[in-house]
């Protein structure tokens, strides 16, 4: 099944390749993922759309929060949310199926974003099986190419975000040390 | 103002206060600064002669004394050697810190000289890994990857840094404060569950203590003994967890599993109560899931919120360090014990006798031979001089199953061996590392004569430093665990397990200037073993043993626990009851 999952991450280098890398490595199929800053610049929000038998879903989760730059992870396929994707396509169309290309995507709520001799280029928003459905009618006029961004999502209830406190090192505690007031004396 | 220190110097004071005082690396060019800042510095470094080894090593030192220990290696291919080490660290949850020597930052992704992506190739070898960028960086990083490697679930976390961050000038400024938001280190448990847990404890009728590495990372063997005796339950040690309860407790049935006792399968399988603590149900204790403990519910403590639920589903989860919630857990049994503990008396009794009668039914006795060494001989008889006492280290194979069956380990961090990677060549390392933070202790090194020739070249490290190391070669001219399963499993179509050229043990020893014998008369077992152990330096024991000695009880991969061979010509028996 599709495990819709929600990350805020730290802005630190490996970051991605640490969630991508645990995902391959134990096996989880990465069906979509999207990641941008969020409007704090030193984290980042990711989707993730994995494709995961069912009783592997929790699994998922706490193997995602043992990451040390994953400062929160939510499971959204079960809870209140709204998911959207955006496509951007672009459809040869020749001038006399034109009218019915408009027509189809104005059904589909996709907006024109530029238009050549060739064609349109369009772009779409919505469920991905929307936009599944808005690219078979597409393909039925001619040639298209597809670009997806992949799901991303948003939570529509609050989640209080946990986070760690520091903590003093050893240092504070050990005073064995080689040099005072950095002065080396060993 | 403070002087000016290089990036070495700077590394070299954090290790200090960290409390580390010693290392176990191999050097190369690019860490060639930091071992020149190294030449007039307190800390010790060993020399090892393999990188692997130096990680190794690094985790002898660390399971036998709790502490993080440090191994060190230069870029690319001293990177790389260390990886067995590292993932064998993240399998059993040792901590280590491994600082790896780089090309310098403007050289990264060139392909220079010696460049690997260590940063990349680690990512799933360590619980967490860093590439120190600059100078600025380096000491706030060290501190965090010693905290991230000792707390929580230990683990290796690795640091590498670029050649010229250790040669850069910078001041050095005391670190004070950890602030890693996203890193959650749960340690006490939920009150109301370890409640319930009590509850649960004193209601069962027959409890069984399942207790793993993880009770010896929390330094729980006290607590563990309390909970026995309070509950006077049966309790089995993992492979991982030997020596956190003594084996002459007399509540200690052994080890489960694969190559574990009858009596410690019978229980798993038969008990209303799994009190798991500090283990992973991992699939060489449970044998097949679906058959594995049928009537029992779970209770399963842990630090680590992704082990709990992972294989085994649990009734009763209790995320916590297992010391913290043993201590509660402790009291609130003894509050509970006037009303509660007199209610299945009865059942408690009967299911001691249970467990008494498996124990005498199938006991892992010995075999003995007068005319041929076994192995399992061999093992008692180190057991006898070791008297629950001595570090043993095991490599990977048959003889590591033996000396987990007979030898017996009256503390925490004795036993030592590689359990959940099973790295042949683990052995004789860690050993050096474990001898390095016990000098005092006797550290028997056990290994096969497959293994041991996996460590060969540390022969000379342990030579040059003088270790009083006895070195067990248990030798049966064979990869035997793998020639165990070729015979059992696939119609002794013995291949490629075949170790017919073994050195001569007192010239090889000889060579390296220290005492070996080779022995394979059981009237010769005691005394070499004495001699040995009366060495005041390295001694090599090659002590040869019946060849096809095959490992039993067995549970075969993919069968029920409860369905063990027992011995040479019995079939794989299914429980009676
Ligand atoms: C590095 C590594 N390679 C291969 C194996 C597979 N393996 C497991 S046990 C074993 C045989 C070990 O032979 P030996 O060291 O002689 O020990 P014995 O089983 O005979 O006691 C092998 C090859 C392993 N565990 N580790
Ligand atoms: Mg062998």
């Amino acid at each position: 099944m599709l495990q819709v999952i929600s990350l805020l991450v730290e802005n630190k280098p490996g970051a991605l390749m640490r969630i991508t890398g645990l995902l391959s490595a134990r096996a989880y199929n990465i069906e979509s993922l999207t990641v941008a800053r969020t409007t704090d610049p030193e984290l980042s929000r990711m989707t993730i759309v994995v494709d995961v038998e069912p009783h592997l879903r929790k699994q998922v989760i706490k193997q995602m929060n043992r990451l040390i730059n994953v400062l929160q992870v939510a499971d959204l396929t079960d809870s209140p949310s709204v998911a959207r994707e955006l496509i951007l396509m672009r459809v040869r169309a020749p001038m006399e199926s034109r009218p019915a290309v408009l027509k189809e995507a104005e059904i589909f709520g996709a907006r024109v974003i530029d238009s050549s001799l060739e064609g349109f280029a369009l772009e779409a928003t919505g469920d991905s099986e929307k936009l599944d459905e808005f690219i078979d009618v597409m393909r039925s006029y001619g040639e298209i190419e597809v670009t997806r961004s992949g799901t991303v999502a948003v939570m529509m209830e609050a989640r209080r975000l946990r986070l760690s406190s520091p903590v003093p090192t050893k240092n504070a505690t050990n005073p064995q040390t080689t040099i005072d007031n950095g002065v080396l004396n060993a | 103002m403070s002087n000016l220190m290089s990036g070495s110097k700077i590394l070299l004071e954090c290790l200090v206060r960290e409390g580390v005082d010693c290392m176990f690396g191999y050097p190369g060019g690019v860490t060639l600064p930091f071992y020149d800042a190294m030449y007039d510095h307190p800390l010790r470094h060993v020399l090892v002669r393999h990188e692997e080894n130096a990680c190794f090593a690094a985790e002898g030192y660390a399971r036998s004394t709790g502490k993080v220990g440090v191994c060190c290696a230069t870029s690319g291919p001293g990177a790389t050697n260390l990886t067995t080490g590292l993932v064998d660290a993240m399998m059993d949850s040792i901590p280590i810190v491994a600082l790896t020597g780089q090309v310098s930052t403007k050289l990264i992704g060139s392909d220079a000289f010696q460049e690997a992506d260590t940063f990349g190739i680690t990512r799933s070898c360590t619980k967490h890994n860093y590439l120190v960028k600059t100078l600025n960086d380096l000491p706030q990083i060290i501190h965090e990857a010693f905290y991230i490697a000792s707390t929580g679930r230990p683990g290796p976390v690795l640091v590498d840094v670029p050649k010229d961050v250790f040669q850069a000038q910078g001041h050095y400024a005391p670190v004070n404060a950890i602030h890693l938001p996203g890193y959650k280190v749960h340690t006490d448990g939920h009150a109301g569950q370890i409640r319930r847990a009590a509850h649960m404890m004193w209601e069962a009728k027959r409890p069984f203590i399942y207790a793993g590495g993880g009770v010896i990372a929390s330094e729980a063997s006290l607590e563990l003994t309390q909970l026995v005796e309070t509950l006077d339950a049966p309790a089995v040690c993992t492979l991982m967890g030997l020596g956190a309860l003594s084996s002459e407790h007399p509540n200690f049935i052994s080890m489960p599993g694969m190559h574990g006792s009858y009596a410690a399968n019978m229980g798993m399988t038969h008990t209303d109560l799994i009190i798991a603590l500090g283990v992973r149900f991992d699939d060489r204790v449970t044998g097949r899931l679906a058959a594995f403990a049928p009537h029992a519910k779970v209770i399963h403590v842990d630090i680590d919120p992704a082990e709990i639920g992972k294989n085994r589903a649990a009734d009763l989860p209790i995320v916590g360090d297992v010391k913290r919630v043993l201590s509660k857990l402790n009291k609130i049994l003894l509050e509970l014990a006037p009303a509660h503990a007199p209610i299945h008396a009865d059942s408690r009794k009967a299911w001691w006798n249970q467990v008494r009668e498996w124990k005498e039914e199938h006991p892992l006795t010995p075999e003995i031979s007068t005319s041929e060494i076994k192995p399992q001989h061999l093992m008692r008889e180190i057991d006898r001089i070791s008297g629950g006492k001595a570090v043993v280290t095991a490599d990977v194979g048959q003889h590591q199953m033996w000396a987990a069956q007979f030898i017996r380990f009256n503390s925490p961090r004795l036993w030592i061996n590689s359990g959940g990677l099973g790295a042949m060549g683990f052995g004789l390392p860690s050993a050096i590392g474990a001898q390095f933070a016990n000098p005092d202790k006797l550290v028997f090194s056990i290994s096969g004569d497959g293994g041991f020739q996996m460590s060969l070249p540390e022969l000379a490290t342990i030579a040059s430093y003088g270790l009083p190391i006895k070195i067990i070669v248990m030798n049966n001219g064979y990869l035997g665990m793998v020639r165990q399963w070729q015979e059992l499993f696939y119609n002794n179509r013995l291949n490629a397990v075949t170790l017919d050229c073994f050195p001569d043990a007192e010239k090889l020893a000889g060579a390296y200037g220290f005492k070996g014998r080779t022995i394979e008369s059981p009237a010769d077992l005691t005394p070499a073993l004495q001699e040995a152990v009366k060495e005041p330096g390295p001694y090599l024991l090659n002590v040869k043993v019946t060849p096809f000695e095959n490992v039993f009880p067995m549970v075969p991969a993919g069968g029920a626990i409860n369905e063990m061979v027992l011995g040479e010509s019995t079939q794989p028996m299914a429980a009676a009851k």
